[in-house]
């Protein structure tokens, strides 16, 4: 079990390593000169030899990537271009709002897919299965910030139950706190959601088929028994996986889901940065995010151990 | 004596969908003809934009600012005066061209990648490490990433969705690929001296179209979102082309008093993705029925 919880965590190196790669990459693969594209049209030629010295580009290919990695490696970001700041230090200002949009969100989510699924499950091929499968559908097919826009529209417009925008953070109070991120959740929860929900489905269908069920049926133990301790706990694994694969669902909807709702977080950050082509910030979150992304997948991995205990390593 | 029986029903369906044709089909393949109708009357929409009542979609008319949905402006009009119905319509276009080039360069792409990794032990080892730490990099910001490098143009849009999408397409044709390798009739053509290029046209290649064609018009679907998602946060299709996404980020900031900018683009494009998942979803029920039962 150690060795190969040791082995699974070296293997998420040469995953970083090709991310990383990618993110060094990204600015020499773009076609013309990178400083002169990050200077923008109204450039001196001043401004684009500063930004090439600030970002190193003058270097060798080999020392600039070398450079780099090694500030990387003791959690140096680089300096963002517009501000002047270091990368890292922009980042954590921005990670609390961000933080507590997808902890909501995955909780809210995952709270509300496993039943469904699991109801739907149980009883496939009736109407409430229906149902489930037809709002998995349009989870899939309704883009975030069109939802987004609908919500705010039902709830913050026409009624005035909850905020339109903006974040509150918990220092300031729970209650306005939580009022600010409800519609947030739900917005970017929905893919997510009818993701889960769907596998779940899927995945408590196989289960219920098997012998197994059945007997737990004929000795006469009640359906949540047969279906929360026989069913669900042997679904798990597949559920445990897509819960950790969506999360890049999550992440892309991050994005969107604070420039509609104008949460100061991470994604806000990326915005900005787009707009004032601060290639630096962009560069720190694609690490960041990929790294959080790789390593929520290998807890899901070491996981599986405990969901199921037929799984040794 | 189950396989017998399994198979009576089979028969007797095939030969009354011969018999009524087209009906038969619709009932057996609901999802796929709604969708499919849904989509072509998108592509009309899309080609014959400028006969359908359509004004200039970049023509402003400052006094016209912000009217409210009415005879002569169906969707109303945004801060510039512009008439939103037409740049809607005329958005479709940008919308169906990026989900259809995305979705043929990335299965095209894919399909290459994931024979050479799947039939090369090397190429394995090294293709698939670098396709793992591209899918650990979530799609819509190595799109960001990319756009924000490059000058915003329809074609490098296409180019950095693809992009994101090729390493799932990679490994899922690797995967077919792996399976398929081991199976005897691959086996037989190794041993009686077929060469890989015609082990790879005849015997793999046919067998990855069913489930790439899936993928594809999975693909297209999540290109349609990035790329409207994209153009929102403002590093998408250049503003002077209205796209879904443009009207909708233009919109964004006077939502609280003229909601139906960002309305009808962000319904067309819930509509056009929907069309495409619904036919996704029935493809992939027709061409794999073992899933179709549990998905």
């Amino acid at each position: 079990m150690f060795a190969y919880v040791v082995r699974r965590v070296l293997a998420t190196i040469p995953v970083m390593a090709v991310v990383a790669i990618f993110v060094f990459a990204l600015l020499h693969l773009s076609p013309g000169d990178p400083a002169a594209i990050i200077a923008g049209d109204t450039a001196t030629a001043q401004d684009i030899a500063r930004i090439r010295t600030a970002l190193g580009l003058d270097q060798p290919l080999y020392i600039q990537f070398g450079t780099w990695l090694w500030h990387l490696v003791r959690g140096d970001l680089g300096i963002s271009i517009f501000t002047n700041l270091p990368v890292s230090h922009l980042i954590a200002q921005r990670v609390e709002p961000t933080v507590a949009l997808t902890v909501s969100t995955l909780v809210v989510s995952i709270a509300a897919a496993i039943p469904l699924g699991v109801v739907a499950a149980w009883k496939a091929g009736s109407w409430v299965d229906r149902l489930v499968m037809i709002f998995a559908v349009l989870g899939f097919s309704v883009p975030i910030f069109v939802l987004a826009y609908v919500l705010i529209y039902l709830f913050a417009i026409k009624t005035d139950l909850l905020p339109v925008q903006g974040y509150v953070s918990f220092r300031d109070g729970i209650r306005p706190f939580l009022s600010h991120l409800v519609l947030p959740s739900l917005a970017l929860g929905m893919v997510y959601t009818a993701l889960v929900a769907r596998i779940t489905r899927a995945s408590m269908l196989d289960v219920l088929a098997q012998d197994y069920i059945r007997t737990a049926q004929a000795k006469g133990l009640s359906h949540d028994k047969v279906l929360i301790g026989h069913a669900l706990k042997n679904a798990a694994v597949p559920i445990a996986t897509i819960i950790g694969i969506g999360v890049a669902l999550l992440i892309s909807g991050v994005v969107v889901t604070e420039t509609v709702f104008a949460i100061p977080g991470l994604g806000r950050l990326t915005v900005d940065a787009i707009l004032r082509r601060d290639y630096p910030i962009i560069q720190g979150i694609i690490l960041i995010f990929s790294a959080v992304y790789v390593v929520i997948n290998l807890l899901v991995d070491l996981s599986y151990t405990l969901l199921d205990p037929r799984i040794r390593y | 004596m189950a396989v017998v029986q399994a198979e009576l029903p089979v028969k007797t369906a095939v030969a009354s969908e011969r018999r009524s044709g087209a009906w038969a089909y619709v009932r057996r393949h609901p999802t796929i003809v709604l969708g499919g109708a849904l989509l072509l009357a998108m592509a009309a929409l899309a080609i014959f934009a400028p006969y359908l009542g359509t004004v200039d979609p970049q023509a402003l008319s400052p006094i016209h600012r912000l009217k409210w949905p009415s005879a002569t402006h169906w969707f109303g009009t945004d801060m510039l005066g512009r008439d939103v119905y037409s740049r809607t319509i005329y958005g479709t276009r940008v919308s169906l061209t990026v989900g259809l080039s995305v979705a043929v360069l990335a299965t095209a792409l894919g399909l290459l990648f994931g024979l050479i990794t799947g039939f090369n032990r090397w190429a394995d080892a090294i293709g698939m490490r670098i396709m793992d730490g591209l899918m650990s990099i979530p799609s819509v910001l190595i799109a960001i990433a990319l756009m924000a490098l490059t000058r915003a143009s329809l074609r490098n849009v296409v180019f950095a969705i693809t992009v994101a999408e090729v390493p799932r397409v990679s490994r899922l044709v690797r995967g077919v690929v792996l399976t398929l390798r081991e199976q005897p009739f691959v086996e037989a053509a190794l041993a009686s001296g077929t060469s890989y290029f015609r082990i790879l046209s005849r015997h793999i290649l046919p067998n990855t179209l069913a489930p790439l064609l899936v993928q594809g018009t999975f693909i297209a679907a999540s290109a349609m979102i990035t790329e409207a998602i994209l153009s929102f946060l403002g590093a998408g299709t250049p503003p002077n082309i209205p796209s879904w996404g443009n009207i909708m980020a233009e919109g964004r900031s006077l939502f609280q008093v003229s909601y139906y900018i960002v309305l009808f683009p962000g319904l067309m494009l819930s509509l056009a993705v929907l069309a495409i998942n619904l036919v996704g979803d029935g493809l992939r029920d027709a061409l794999d029925p073992r899933l179709a039962r549990r998905m």
